[in-house]
């Protein structure tokens, strides 16, 4: 086949990506048709999309391709899926620049024009191929569930009859999108592309992956953040028959030593015989109670100004009524299914790589420095992740360094996976930050809520990473404040300070960012401001909310999906919270009910606003994964220090949600002609603060911190 | 060598008898569905059927199953029941990341088979051993209601 470059070439062009212009005397001479770096159809009429982004649960696989199948009318069944390699020129997420990679809740609304044009222009060809072989005008042909047609003639073909002579054909321009009322997939609820492959056990996840001559690394790490390995003794790990090697490793984010042999097993009880000796003169020794004490002293302290409307000092010092709150949050693991894993193939000219890859530039640049390579030589295979959570978005890129760093410690000869236990993937660090919230709220004679000051003690995620210039500014880590330096209620006094200490505890983004802590001390507060004010919390938020019709929006749905107001049985309650993260805003309603056991979260009522509904069970799938994933840290979620070392390890000290205590979840979708904006993450937030409400409101007593387990609060 | 029946099929392994039979399954004989989630029996990734009842593999040394019948994520869709959870699974979207399914298929697969019409109790009591973190626990319950059905519908010849 001859490479039509020109037709592949993408220019920016007002913030969105168009097909360029090709050359039309460029033929191809094969019988696949690939009109950009999106769509592939073979002469047998697979239509294989190519996905930039990572598939790790949130529906990239169903969602990208239904954008696709949308606008070159597709059927859904002769649609298949291939990731995208790592090459940010072509796959870049248009939200980031000149990065490639997944995260932030963007992966199909940085897609939504760019996926929707790839299929648009696939069509366009494929019609003027048919008009060329039946010598009849374009705009006499339809296209419809994978059948091009004539109508006067009674001619038909498939894409694949098409796809040589579609090949020869001029790259449109531009092609023009359908209007709303055309759509056939987009707002329906189609299959996922992955289900399958998923429920027979076929789909290939990084941990599946086997190459020729390939050992497993099983590895020990320090015991505390920041030791170094002073010396080791590999001899009892070299007595277990089946070691083939031991090899200790340094990267910029870790250090530590591989134990490698054919299978998990023998590497696994090689490590578990290691003796080694630790240098621990840099490491790090605060346990989790020393951290917050030092966190409530400076939280009464001046921070970093995110927001200062008015002067809430001064309002505060004049109130009527004054009411104050603080709220603790731990650690948190991100605990997903597969531990962190990866497959390294040294080559003579490069580096081949097989992960979970949801960093493809961050992650290359990483890989090619540790080797001394060009960044184009590390190529990256995207397989599916068995879950995220932000957790394989690493901005050390820290296991595929600590596995290429293996590969070549062990002589760069035979491919190495990598494969941590649960318990090296709990105590590898990489949490989401502990944070302290003070809320301080004045009120006048009337109960108007008058001032609002607000300080944030915890560790920044972006500081000494490659983000830092974009994304702190003025001492303010826009991840730490995001979701309280925006609130939106009207309050005339509003401030928010950020203190960032600095500490060796590794952090990480973990679903939802910021606003894993920052709606729960919002939304607890004002529920508390409410009460104080002998005012029903719906009422309250709505009266304060009168600019931001998506929030009142998503919060009338709940509310009235809900029944809110409507009485409930003795020893029912409900609680509500609202918050908007990654342009999408979700608000829900959540039922406790007082049982023999303890509370039990019965109901939650979820409303979202996320512009276009792509695929709607999509959204529905990622509310209920949002409010689960939300849940089980609220519920149990807590990684601690003693002393500097982890006290977690596996699922028995770390309890995750299991099925009797997910709730009954029902998703209202807010009508929306915007263009989509993510759901990965937006509704995770949100359940934390509503489920403390509706214990507000049972109880009669706040929740101060998380998890509830902590506070004494366990529920059935 | 270890001798093991695998899905009908009789193999041997050159293996230490402790190694458990998740690594036996998916180092050994490259069967890589049934999963490594956790290694101590705590989050059922790794359910496999042994003589047809659920078992994790993660904690079962390859030794103990010698004289028995192990099937997998790879086998059980070859069973009427394991053939219409998966179907179900399929038709209710379960899976999103997935890595936890093939131990909740083999679970739903278990709890149908000996109760044909789970209550939400049973369906607690049954799936309780299978962590999803995604979640999808809301879809594995009306999942394991379709299959139900579905079987109650269509009967053994």
């Amino acid at each position: 086949m001859i490479e039509n470059v020109s037709r592949r070439d993408f220019f920016r062009q007002a913030g969105a990506l168009v097909l360029a212009i090709a050359a039309p005397d460029v033929f191809s001479q094969s019988a696949a048709f690939e009109p950009n770096a999106f769509v592939k159809i073979g002469p047998d009429s697979i239509v294989t999309v190519v996905v930039k982004h990572l598939e790790m649960g949130q529906g990239t696989y169903t969602g990208l391709p239904t954008l696709v199948a949308e606008e070159l009318d597709a059927d859904w069944s002769q649609v298949r899926v291939e990731g995208a390699p790592a090459d940010a020129r072509r796959y870049n997420n248009l939200f980031w620049g000149e990065a490639q990679g997944t995260g932030g809740s963007t992966a199909l609304a940085n897609s939504w024009l760019q996926l929707r044009q790839a299929g648009a222009a696939a069509r366009v060809m494929l019609v003027a191929a048919a008009a060329e072989r039946w010598h009849v005008p374009a705009g006499e042909i339809t296209v419809s569930r994978g059948v091009v047609e004539h109508r006067g003639s009674g001619r038909k073909a498939s894409f694949g009859e098409l796809a040589a002579s579609a090949a020869t054909q001029v790259v449109p321009a531009e092609a023009p999108l359908k209007a709303r009322d055309q759509y056939v997939y987009i707002g329906k609820p189609a299959q996922r592309t992955d289900a399958r492959a998923k429920s027979t056990g076929t789909a290939t996840y990084t941990q599946d992956v086997k190459l020729p001559g390939m050992l497993t690394a099983v590895v020990l790490h320090p015991p505390r953040f920041g030791a170094r390995l002073a010396s080791f003794d590999p001899f009892k790990a070299k007595q277990v028959p089946g070691v083939v090697d031991v090899v200790p490793f340094s990267t910029p984010a870790t250090n530590g030593i591989a134990v490698l042999a054919r299978d998990y097993w023998t590497a696994k009880k090689g490590r578990d015989a290691l003796i080694a000796e630790w240098d621990e003169a840099q490491a790090f020794r605060l346990g989790s109670a020393e951290i917050m004490a030092e966190y409530r002293r400076l939280a009464a302290t001046p921070g970093a100004r995110a927001r200062k409307d008015g002067d809430a000092v001064g309002a505060l010092a004049g109130a009527a009524k004054k009411l104050e709150a603080a709220y603790e949050f731990p650690f948190l693991a991100h605990a997903a299914m597969e531990p962190m894993n990866c497959v390294v193939a040294l080559r003579p000219d490069g580096c081949e790589i097989w992960n979970g890859e949801q960093f493809q530039t961050v992650d290359q640049a990483a890989v090619a420095k540790l080797l001394g390579l060009p960044p184009a030589k590390v190529r990256l295979h995207m397989l599916y992740a068995g879950g995220s959570f932000g957790r394989r978005a690493n901005p050390r890129s820290d296991y595929l360094l600590e596995a290429a760093a293996i590969a070549k410690a062990a002589g760069g000869k035979t491919p190495i996976k990598l494969v941590w236990g649960r318990e090296d993937d709990m105590r590898a660090g990489y949490y989401r930050p502990m944070y302290l919230h003070t809320l301080q709220a004045g009120l006048d004679a009337n109960g108007e809520l008058l001032a609002w000051r607000h300080a944030i003690v915890g560790q920044s995620i972006l500081a000494g990473t490659a983000f830092e210039a974009m994304l702190v500014k003025d001492g303010i880590d826009a991840t730490s404040v995001e979701g309280a330096a925006n609130l939106p209620y009207a309050i005339p006094n509003l401030s928010v300070e950020l203190h960032s200490p600095q500490l060796g505890v590794p952090v990480q983004w973990w679903r939802s960012v910021g606003s894993t802590h920052t709606a729960f001390a919002t939304e607890c507060f004002l529920d508390e401001i409410a009460r104080a004010s002998g005012k029903d919390p719906y009422a309250f938020r709505r009266a304060l909310l009168a600019r931001h019709p998506r929030h009142l929006a998503a919060l009338d749905l709940a509310a009235a999906q809900a029944g809110w107001g409507k009485p409930l049985r003795p020893g029912h309650a409900r609680g509500l919270a609202v918050h908007e993260s990654f342009g999408t805003v979700v608000a829900q309603v959540v039922e406790v009910m007082k049982a023999k056991e303890g509370v039990k979260v019965q109901r939650v009522v979820c409303a979202v606003d996320c512009g276009v509904a792509v695929n709607p069970n999509v959204v529905a799938m990622q509310m209920e994964s949002g409010i689960g994933y939300g849940l089980s840290a609220a519920l149990s979620g807590a990684i601690t220090l003693r002393e500097g070392k982890v006290e977690q390890s596996n699922f028995h000290d770390y309890p995750v949600l299991r099925i009797h205590q997910m709730p009954v979840v029902e998703t209202h979708i807010v009508p929306s002609a915007e263009k989509p904006s993510g759901v990965g993450e937006p509704a995770t937030p949100v359940i934390a603060p509503a489920l403390a409400n509706a214990l507000l409101a049972l109880e009669g007593k706040p929740v101060r911190g998380l998890p509830l387990s902590s506070q004494g609060l366990v529920l059935a | 060598m270890i001798p093991i029946s695998v899905n009908g099929n009789s193999f041997s392994v050159d293996a230490d008898p402790e190694t458990p039979l998740l690594w036996v399954l998916r180092d050994y004989l490259d069967m890589t569905g049934t999963k490594f989630g956790c290694g101590m029996a705590l989050c059922g990734a790794c359910t496999v059927f042994i003589d047809g009842k659920p078992a994790r593999s993660c904690t079962t040394p390859v030794s103990a199953v010698l004289a028995r019948r192990v099937t997998t994520i790879e086998a059980v869709g070859n069973l009427r029941v394991g053939k219409a959870v998966q179907e179900a699974w399929i038709a209710e979207n379960v899976p999103q990341c997935g890595y936890c399914q093939s131990g909740q298929v083999m679970s739903a697969t278990a709890l149908l088979s000996s109760t044909p019409q789970p209550t939400d109790a049973q369906i607690d009591a049954a799936m309780g051993g299978n962590i999803c973190r995604c979640a999808t626990y809301p879809r594995i319950r009306a999942a394991i209601k379709r299959a139900a059905r579905a079987l109650a519908e269509n009967p053994p010849a």
